[in-house]
């Protein structure tokens, strides 16, 4: 599975287009990383434990819209767009979103 | 009496800890900025023309940082007059630059020669929690194109 945030990849050509395929996942922190992350709130600096939940839960989103793409019978994903919005409190939402095509 | 103590020692840690934090990051980003020099980033939609056939995969690169406690205080003070609130500023730069800086690390790891089409998104992830404000993630994707490997 390809996937690009470009439209077209040189030397293949798009022979079929599935849509829009999709992944998101709603995740919460849990409170050992918010008191971490509150001592940061007073020193500063990254907040390692948040870097890795975000990313993995982008990770997360990203395999199923990958699953929805090998459902359609797509190899690859274009134009992938990433989103992230806190839903509510403590709760952020990532969304991954692309165009599933067969590519040659 | 004693909450004015707390004030105080935990505004002097935040300006000393946030300074010691904030400068020792910049020396990290400056180091790896150089030596990663050689990987173009394009914000181009479009692969650069030359290439007949390659690889493309998506890289991406977040990071997750907070303000300082000391640092807050001073845009609490700055919301009162107005005007640039410099201690924002490097906060953002730097967890931009370390999420650019991440995901050229990433395209490095797989022999990218170019990154085309980085977008960088930037979310408060703690809105609306009182005062906790002050985290923000940053994250750096785009396409990594290297050589075609049969």
């Amino acid at each position: 599975m390809i996937i690009t945030n470009v439209e077209t990849i040189p030397g293949k050509t798009v022979s079929r287009h599935f849509g829009l395929v999709q992944g998101n996942t709603i995740r919460a922190k849990h409170v050992g990383r918010d008191i971490m992350a509150s001592l940061k709130n007073i020193f500063g600096g990254e907040l390692t434990g948040y870097t890795e939940l975000l990313s993995e839960s982008r990770d997360e989103a990203t395999d199923r819209m990958v699953a929805q793409a090998e459902a359609l019978g797509a190899n690859a994903i274009l134009n992938v767009r990433f989103s992230t919005s806190s839903v509510t409190q403590g709760a952020a939402e990532l969304y991954a979103y692309g165009t599933a095509v067969l590519l040659e | 009496m004693i909450d004015v103590a707390i004030f105080l020692s935990l505004l002097i840690s935040g300006y000393l800890f946030g300074q010691f934090f904030e400068r020792r990051h910049y020396r990290s980003i400056i180091e790896r900025e150089k030596n990663t020099l050689h990987i173009p980033l394009l914000t181009l939609k479009t692969t650069p023309s030359g290439l007949k056939r390659c690889d493309a995969a998506l890289v991406t690169g977040n990071v997750v940082v907070s303000v300082d406690y000391f640092k807050r205080f001073l845009a609490g003070l700055r919301a009162i007059v107005g005007g640039r609130v410099k201690s924002y500023e490097s906060l953002v730069d730097r967890a931009r630059r370390e999420a650019i800086l991440r995901m050229k690390e990433q395209a490095i790891d797989q022999g990218a020669v170019v990154v085309t089409n980085v977008r960088i998104e930037t979310s408060s992830i703690s809105k609306g929690q009182g005062n906790a404000i002050g985290s923000i993630e940053v994250l750096a994707y785009g396409t990594a194109i290297s050589p075609y490997r049969p």
